[in-house]
């Protein structure tokens, strides 16, 4: 049974192997024309053969990707950096592109393409793959043939090494993805802003003018009607009862009282008990995250467990937060209908673009007829790092001690002032010295294998703490998901 | 004559809750700003009553609220009336929760009406219970798919709002515009049909429904 798999997974190979070297077979001259498209758009000034020629070594390249991915399981990023924008007009409506203005967007915006393909080093490691792949393929051809799995393997290390993304193109590719939240977090903020200016002015500010307003009816009144003066006195009572209501709905909207006073575990159970559903909660968070953090996951919840109660016609839900090492992790299920469609409503867009923010996501799983459960992640929002950090396991913090306590006895007396003692001939006592008391052949290799010694030692004791926490200090020196 | 203990922060209110308290014949015993103040006043004057604002320094988080819950917790049945610029029927909850009675929880705005402040402070002095009708309300929607809930009559439940709020059958019909023994017909038919058992003591009926209403 295994010797079928194996014979069936070898043929697949082969099929593989067969749709490589076709592939080669096209490579060959579309790596002709591309060469003759180069010299042609850079020698003889053609310069408009330049993008095409990219585009169509690229699509082979993204081929090659795709292919390898699929059938290795090694995905390689595309290494290209992002396209540049489109061009943005000047106030007087004027494209422009260096020192020249155009009327319409397609010349600067042609031009900033071609300056994008041709600075962008993937461009020219894919010329450089483009002429040497067919080799490779034939090269690993008899590889292929003994060891399937292996030569394959090989091909996709290959593919890596000059399809895949760099550590530049990487950081271009989080750079415009950190741009794009940080435009969303700006713009969901103003917009948040405008509703709370417009929540003030139309409701609190109105009604406070109208109470004015009935205050000076009343200083008028109160000598020559003082009985209207009382009824309009306790209409402004009523007035400023009303004004505080709706200030306190505000207040909500902006950040809730709660969560001010209790932090998100008490302010997610509040939710729960004011929910017409039965909801359990579980907070276990060993620390509070930041208040940014807090009132996006309150909001999250309230508008999921509304959402819920609205139109799942669910009965009861239950709310889950833990921490996941820095990361947050909120769930929220119900035994509603289910059959939640995130393009329908703007609730669930909402709290995506809240997340957004802090990189967080939001994973959806609402089949027709229930149970539905969301999921939201927000990575490294925790105070782990400056708070918990893992310690170092006892017998480590045990060894880097006596390292430290021992490493001076190899380096310094048997080592280096040994050597100093030899090479300036001192000839007095030598008891102190191992390697002096030793016969002469085995003193230099005793001298110098104590300091390497030594020296190994002091490297450990400086390494084995500095490398334990390495996730650590590097997810606090990249933050964000790198893409 | 009750003796009174006042804890707010800002100063304005705090000196016409004390006004207001002495001009309707109680002995303000004390009127302190902040948290640790309010546990030591509470533990060493025990005041017939206090009113307490949730929000109170060093934190102005929840130290108000910390600090009566904490004197009630040594001395049992405390009367504290709790105010706030919000309610939450989470703090209800945990001010309900050793079922002692004299507990009030109210909005600020409350104070307005002097006479129905007045006469909630005397309730929760007397042992009984005062809960702002928007905790009501509150806990009422939370109640929504309550079955027994909805099968009571509207005036039932108007009933049931003003009897969760704390008040008295005698105060109910007055508010409500019925005849004592009306209202105590439908406290009656209330009772059965959540399954609760009659009490005649109102203070007792208040804590009973309000614990139904916070256990569905």
């Amino acid at each position: 049974m295994s010797g079928c798999r194996t014979l069936e997974s070898m043929l697949r190979r082969f099929g593989q192997l067969a749709v490589l070297l076709a592939l080669a077979g096209v490579q060959v001259p579309v790596a002709a024309l591309a060469a003759v498209m180069l010299l042609v758009s850079f020698a003889l000034g053609m310069v408009f053969l330049f993008p095409p020629q990219v585009r169509m070594v690229r699509r082979l390249a993204q081929l090659h990707r795709r292919l390898v991915g699929r059938w290795t399981g090694m995905a390689i990023e595309p290494p290209y950096l992002p396209a540049p924008p489109p061009p943005v007009p000047q106030a007087d409506g004027m494209y422009r592109s260096d020192r020249t203005l155009y009327k319409t967007p397609r010349v600067p915006a042609w031009s900033e393409r071609w300056r994008w393909m041709l600075t962008d080093p993937a461009t020219w490691r894919d010329e450089a793959w483009l002429v040497l792949d067919p080799l490779v393929k034939v090269a690993l051809v008899p590889l292929f043939l003994v060891m399937p799995e292996r030569g394959m393997r090989v091909y996709a290390l290959w593919a890596d090494l000059l399809l895949g993304a760099t550590a530049a193109s990487r950081l271009a590719g989080q750079v415009t993805h950190l741009r794009r939240t940080r435009t969303l977090a700006a713009d969901s903020q103003a917009a948040e802003m405008r509703r709370i200016e417009r929540d003030l002015h139309d409701g609190t500010q109105a009604r406070l003018v109208a109470i004015g307003m009935t205050l000076g009816a009343v200083e008028q009144l109160v000598d020559t009607d003082p009985n209207a003066a009382k009824a309009l006195l306790a209409k402004a009572r009523d007035a400023s009862s009303e004004t505080l209501t709706e200030l306190r709905r505000v207040i909500r909207g902006i950040h809730p009282p709660v969560l001010a006073e209790r932090g998100l575990s008490d302010a997610v159970r509040a939710l729960a008990i004011d929910s017409p559903l039965q909801v359990t909660v579980d907070v276990d968070m060993p620390h509070r995250p930041d208040p940014p953090v807090e009132a996006a996951v309150y909001f999250a919840v309230s508008e999921l467990l509304s959402n819920a109660a609205r139109h799942g016609d669910a009965r009861t839900a239950t709310v889950d937060v833990s921490a996941n090492g820095g990361a947050l992790r909120v769930t929220v299920t119900d035994d509603g209908l289910g059959g939640a469609d995130p393009s329908k409503g703007s609730g669930l867009a909402g709290i995506e673009r809240r997340l957004a923010a802090f990189d967080g996501v939001l994973a959806l799983h609402s089949p027709p007829g229930g149970p539905t459960t969301v999921t939201m992640e927000l990575p490294r929002v925790l105070p782990e790092y400056w708070a918990g950090e893992p310690d170092l396991p006892r017998w480590k913090s045990a060894l880097v001690i006596a390292l430290w306590a021992t490493a001076w006895c190899p380096t310094f007396p048997q080592g280096l002032v040994a050597g100093v003692i030899k090479v300036a001939g001192y000839d007095g006592d030598p008891s102190w010295f191992l390697a002096l008391r030793l016969p002469e052949p085995l003193q230099w290799p005793t001298i110098l294998g104590m300091t390497a010694l030594g020296v190994i030692m002091h490297v450990m004791a400086v390494r084995i703490p500095a490398s334990h926490n390495r996730d650590h200090w590097v997810g606090r020196l990249f933050p964000g998901p790198i893409c | 004559m009750n003796r009174v203990l006042v804890a707010e922060d800002l100063y304005l209110l705090r000196d016409g809750l004390v006004h207001l308290l002495q001009a309707h014949g109680f002995a303000v015993v004390g009127a302190v700003e902040s948290g640790p103040e309010l546990l030591k006043g509470l533990l060493e004057l025990r005041p017939d009553v206090s009113i307490v604002d949730v929000r109170l320094p060093p934190t102005f988080t929840d130290e108000g609220l910390q600090a009566a819950l904490a004197a009630r917790k040594q001395v049992p049945g405390l009367p504290v009336l709790v105010l706030s610029q919000h309610v939450e029927q989470l703090y209800a909850r945990e001010l309900l929760a050793d079922g002692s009675g004299g507990i009030g929880y109210l909005l600020k705005d409350r104070v307005f009406n002097a006479d129905q402040f007045v006469d909630a402070v005397r309730r929760v002095a007397a042992g009984g219970t005062a809960m702002d009708p928007e905790v009501i309300a509150k806990l009422l929607a939370s109640n929504a798919r309550n079955e027994p809930l909805a099968a009571l009559t509207p005036r039932e439940r108007d009933v049931l709002e003003a009897m969760a709020e704390g008040r008295s059958n005698a105060a109910i019909s007055q508010r409500l515009f019925l005849s004592e023994s009306a209202v105590a017909k439908h406290t009656a038919s209330i009772f059965a049909k959540l399954g609760l058992a009659p009490s005649e003591d109102d203070n007792r009926r208040v804590l009973a429904v309000l614990a139904y209403l916070n256990n569905r």
